[in-house]
Order: C-alpha cells, then structure tokens, then sequence
C-alpha cells in the first residue's frame, strides 16, 4: 500500500503566551511507492517522529491531507487506520508475557475479522518466528535483552499484518554491535513481508544503509529526497552534504576565479561553467588523493591506520572545520615527518556552494583530469 | 560498611531516635504481650500490691465477653464492606481526574480535603446530615419533622424520610451510614496514591494501545489496571488495616455511646478498638488480650491479602 502526503503540516499551538506557535512540519508532500522502506532522516527536532505519528494518526495533521492506497485516512483516528507502530523504547506491555503481547493487536479486532483463538495463536507464532523470538514466547519484557525487546516489538506491529508498518529510531537503544544486526534484520523483515515501511531515525548511516529511499528533513522542511547514493553523491545543499557521511564532509571557504577554484589561495580545481564568486566548498573525506606535486596543501596533524584504509588528519587555514580529515588507501605513503601533506582532489567528490543561500553549484570537470580513471570520468560526466 | 574510630558516636547520634523509639513503642508493645499473660491485671491491683498468675484467661475472658462478638462482627462488616467500595470508587475517579486537563487541580484539592479534616468533625456533620427530627420513630403516635439534608433530598425525590442514626432506626441503616461515610473518608488517600501511580505510567503504552485499535474499557482492565496493580495492593492492604482500627468515625457519629440511643453492646456499632478503649481503665489485662487477638486478626488478613496479590500484582 503505498501512502501519499499532501502539504501536510503541522503546527503546534503556543504553550504560554509568551511563546510562539510552533511548526514542526512545513508543507511535507511525498509519496512512499508501495513496498519500500523509506527512511526519515534529520536533526532531532527537524519534524521526522511528527511526521510519523501524524500518518500512524496518533498526532492530528493540522493542514494538508494522508492517503493510505487511495483511501483519505487525514481525519481517521490511530485505531482505525490499521498501521503498526513500533516505539522508539519499544512500549511493551510489561505485566504480559512476550506471547500476550504479540497477541494484545488481534484480540482487540471485533466484528467480521475475530479470529479464534486458535488462528491468534497461529498468527502469533507466525509473527514470532518471522523475527527470531518463537523460543521465548512465555518470558516477560523484562527478562529480554534490547534487541530482543526490539524483535517482540516488531512482531507486535506486525502481527496485525498491517497496510503500513512504522518504525520510530528503531535502533537508537541498541548498542553498536546489535545495531548492525537488527538493522539488517529489519531489512529482511520487510523484504520478506514486502510492507511498506517508514522509519525515522537522525543516524544518516543507518538510513543509508537500509533503506530503498531516505527522505532528509531541516526544520520540518523537506531538503532531499531520494536513493541513499544518490543524495550522497548529489547533494542539493550544504545540509544535506553536511548530514550526510561519516566521516563528515570537510567544509572550506573558497574562491571561483576564471575556471579555477581557489582554497586559501591554491588553485586546487578546475571547474568549468562557474561564474566568479566566493563558494563554500565541501570535499568528501575520500575526495583527496596524496600526491607529492599536489595542488593543495594542508599541515598534516596526524596519520590514523585503521586497517583497510587510513584516515589523514590536518588542518588548513581556509577550512570551516576545525581539521581536515581524509580517507585514504591503506598503503599509501604518507611521510609522516613531513609538516604538510599534498593532495589532488577528485572532482565528483568536490561540491561547489552559494555562500549565502548553500544551495549547489554545479560545475562541470575539465578533460586534463587525468588522475580520474576513464571509467570513473564517464560515470561522473553521465551523472552530471 | 564505613568503618568509625568511634563507633559509639554513631550510636550517641542514633540515640535520641532509638531512645524514644524504646520508650513509646518497643516498651508498649512488650507491656501489652505481658498485661494479657497476666490473669486479671489491672492497675488499681498493681497499686495494691497484688500479684498476678501467668495464664490465658484474659483472652477467654475477651471471647466470653458478651460484647466481643457484636464488637468482631461489626468491624469485619465495616471492613469487607468499605474497602472494596473505596477502592473502586478511587480507581474510577482517579482515572477520570487523569484525563480531564481543565479543572483538574482544583478538583484534586477537592477530593483530598477529607484528608485533612478532623474525622470527628466531618462526623458530627455526618450526623447533622442524617439526622431527623422528631418524636416516637416507628411508633403509631409518631411526629415527624425531618431535618437532615439527605432525608431532605430523599424526600425532594418523593422517598419517604429513613430514620438513619436516631432512636430506634434499624442496624443496617445505621451500617449504611458508616459505610459511606467511612468510604468518603478512605477516598482521598487512595485517590492521591492511585492518581501518583497513573501519572508515572508511560503515556506510550496508551500510544500503543490506541494504534492496535484497543478499546477503552479493554485498555483500562488489560493496561491501567495492571500496571497499577502496585498501587491498588498497597490501598487494599492499608484500607484494612484502617478498616480494622476503625473508631473515631462512629464516635465523630453517633457519641462515644458507639450506636444509637436505646442500643447496648451487643446491638451497637462498636468496634474492636472501641472494645479495646472500653477495657482500658479498668481491665488492662483484657483490654490487651484484645488488642493481641486484633493485631492476629490483621496480621492473618494482611498475610492473605499479600499472597492473594503476589499473582495478581506486576512490579
């Protein structure tokens, strides 16, 4: 089923009167295609659980319109809109055991959809098994580690087999290992049941990871919406450059002059089809190759080994950022003794911004790249 | 543990507590197992120089006692009868002031005011409420002028007048009575416990249950009713044990004669502590035979009441 916002907004009325009303979500319009699952990505406070609670109908939209399918559900109340809702600290029963819980949804359907207690019984164990939990269907929500509160959570939100199934920051509970884990598994949940899923979540890495599309929100204000790499390797704005990798983009003050694009007085780039102004430029982390003629030159700080590749910090009087940091191959050579540290940068990493509106530049590389493989060129000049 | 170079300061510093503690109730408590063991005991005896035997024969005493009987069942009736009662009532109003935003302070000051009043004060206004005004109840030559609110509001309704707590009205009106003035009384402790206990409930289970389409009366019985569940054993059990020293309430209605004119004790309301304050000035032996057979008794109930709950209640 897929779900349709229309303008939705939502504004929250003055508490006292000396404070102001607040809008959390400005003019939201988005189309979440059948089966997929969709990330919600922002800063706290930027409107992404609002917009959640209001399709689940828990918060009432104060302007616009939600279509489940082609059903208008805006003035349908929680119950009634049929959505399995999964809290960010779970809201497991806690004097139930995990069965009671998973069985809570179906015993309160009434009329032509009761179901015996049998097939209750069956759906329950259906749901339990599809997240891993079937052993453990007589503890309580307390004997249960968080990813297995997680589980039973999900299962609860399922067992009804909702139209919509909506998940707010299901991982933020979780420590980092079984992060990674659930958030693979939730993955195969939703391949496996094919609902369409909405989850909000600030970690960028998470939404990128697992979602068919993320949709980035600043102050309840859609930025970008689209497939993970897509929005990573276009970013329409600073924001979403900035929300966006870890580790974060590097962020300078730089100068467009005839084709050339200047940092602290280095012509680092040239970029073609920009007319001459002062830019913010950001330069992904594995935008930066070492090079012993470089055309930039940054005071190296420190050389971080972490295996696979290597992460050069440094400094650099233009940046916006307190260091430079750099994602290299692990064996590159880098002269640790040395003070600076040359880099040439590769162009589809390198992002051009308006000083004032941080809206995207767009310039157009020079042919003479040559440290750009062939292959790389023409998949980069596809895309722009 | 902290370890002290001086150890006796911690005691010179627990002191005063553990002092008064000793005096006002180890002491007694100890004094009282000793009266009852002593056969016959009491003060003017002691006075006197005499000495007692070692024996039981205050609690057969007590039993015999033609009073104890009506004293035992009437604290029982108040006790099965006013707790459940007040509990309920709490829970249902508790859970209305819960979801009620305007007028929800106010109202809360409301019902905890019984709290605070003198319980043999709201008694006499009680009995102003109940009372009626007349001659020769239930007789052919009766004359009647009522003058209690209630009677007043019954006979508004086009009832007929009930003689509540005057001379000859019957034990169950008498009882009745009791009850809703005990229950009124029980209300706002329990309310304050009950509504603290529903404020600290997460507000997303409600989420929860809402979104899986629970209905109200299901999310109250299968949600507020068991994650209160702590809270409504503790109310139970203090309800009965207050249930079971229950006095001041009908001195505060019907007199320290504890039941309508013209009534003796084996057909007044009086209750174990009565009985107990009965005993005090001149039979201290008995008097505390009975308080032991109470604190038995509450001790029994107590016991039931937290195993009753141990299944029942979700910490």
């Amino acid at each position: 089923m897929k779900v349709v916002l229309e303008n939705v907004t939502k504004i929250f009325p003055p508490r006292n009167k000396r404070e102001q009303e607040f809008m959390a979500v400005n003019n939201f319009t988005f189309t979440v295609p059948d089966g997929k699952l969709i990330g919600l990505l922002g800063p706290s406070g930027c409107g992404k659980s609002t917009t959640l609670y209001m399709i689940s109908g828990l918060q009432k939209v104060s302007g616009g319109r939600i279509y489940f399918g082609d059903n208008d559900v805006t003035n349908l109340p929680a119950e009634s809109r049929g959505v399995g809702l999964v809290f960010q600290n779970y809201a497991l029963y806690p004097h139930l055991t995990v069965k009671q819980n998973i069985l809570f949804p179906l015993q309160n359907l009434k009329g032509p959809d009761k179901l015996s207690k049998k097939e209750m019984l069956e759906r329950a164990y259906q749901a339990a098994k599809l997240v891993q939990i079937d052993e453990l269907m007589e503890r309580k929500p307390n004997a249960l580690s968080g990813g297995q509160q997680q589980r039973v959570a999900i299962a609860r939100a399922l067992v009804k087999m909702p139209g919509v199934l909506l998940l707010d920051e299901p991982l933020s509970n979780l420590d980092a290992r079984l992060r990674l884990q659930t958030r693979e598994e939730i993955r195969r949940i939703q391949k496996e049941t094919g609902i369409t899923t909405i989850f909000v979540t600030h970690d960028q890495e998470e939404a990128m990871s697992i979602s068919d599309m993320i949709v980035v929100m600043r102050d309840g204000v859609i930025q970008q919406v689209g497939k993970p790499q897509e929005v990573y390797d276009n970013p329409t704005n600073l924001f979403v450059a900035k929300f966006l990798g870890t580790p974060p983009i590097n962020v300078f003050n730089g100068e467009v002059k005839d084709g050339q694009l200047y940092i602290g007085g280095e012509s680092v780039l040239d970029v073609g089809g920009v007319a001459n102004q002062a830019v913010t430029v950001g330069i992904r982390p594995e935008g930066f190759i070492p090079a012993a003629d470089g055309r930039m030159t940054c005071n190296l700080t420190n050389l971080e080994i972490m295996g696979r590749d290597a992460s050069v910090v440094a400094t650099h009087p233009a940046s916006c950022n307190p260091t430079v940091r750099s994602i290299i191959d692990g064996d590159c050579k880098i002269d640790t003794a040395s003070a600076t540290v040359r880099y040439n940068l590769k162009p589809h990493k390198v992002f051009l911004f308006n000083k004032l509106s941080e809206k995207r530049i767009i310039f157009s590389a020079q042919e003479n790249d040559d440290f750009i493989t062939a292959a790389m060129k023409k998949k980069y000049v596809k895309k722009i | 543990m902290v370890g002290s170079k001086h150890p006796w300061k911690a005691w010179l510093y627990l002191s005063p507590a553990i002092i008064l503690l000793l005096i006002f109730t180890v002491w007694p408590i100890i004094n009282t197992v000793r009266m009852a063991f002593l056969e016959g005991y009491n003060s003017m005896a002691v006075a006197g120089g005499a000495k007692f035997e070692i024996g039981i024969s205050n609690f057969t005493n007590v039993i015999k006692y033609k009073g104890f009987i009506n004293c035992l069942t009437n604290t029982m009736l108040l006790c099965v009868l006013t707790v459940p009662i007040s509990t309920i009532l709490a829970l249902v109003i508790s859970v209305c002031l819960n979801a009620i935003k305007p007028l929800r302070r106010m109202l809360q000051t409301i019902f905890f005011l019984p709290y605070v009043t003198n319980s043999i004060a709201i008694g006499m206004v009680f009995a102003a409420m109940f009372n009626m005004v007349g001659n020769n109840f239930g007789r052919p030559n009766e004359i009647l002028i009522t003058a209690g609110i209630i009677n007043n509001i019954i006979e508004f309704f086009g009832g007929e007048a009930i003689n509540w707590i005057n001379v000859g009205s019957t034990k169950l009106a008498n009882m009745t009575v009791m009850v809703i003035y005990i229950v009124w009384n029980a209300l706002p402790f329990k309310i304050l416990v009950l509504l603290g206990g529903l404020q600290s409930v997460n507000k997303q289970y409600y989420d929860a249950a809402k979104v899986d389409g629970t209905s109200r009366f299901r999310t109250f019985t299968r949600i507020t009713v068991p994650l209160l569940s702590p809270m409504i054993t503790y109310v139970v059990i203090t309800g009965f044990i207050g249930g079971f020293k229950e006095y001041s309430s009908i001195v505060g209605i019907f007199g320290e004669k504890m039941g309508p004119p013209g009534t003796n004790q084996s057909t007044n309301l009086n209750t174990m502590v009565g009985f107990i304050y009965d005993n005090l000035t001149n039979q201290q032996g008995r008097a505390s035979a009975a308080a032991l057979i109470l604190f038995g008794i509450i001790f029994v109930v107590t016991m039931l009441n937290l195993h009753i709950s141990k299944k029942n209640t979700h910490y």
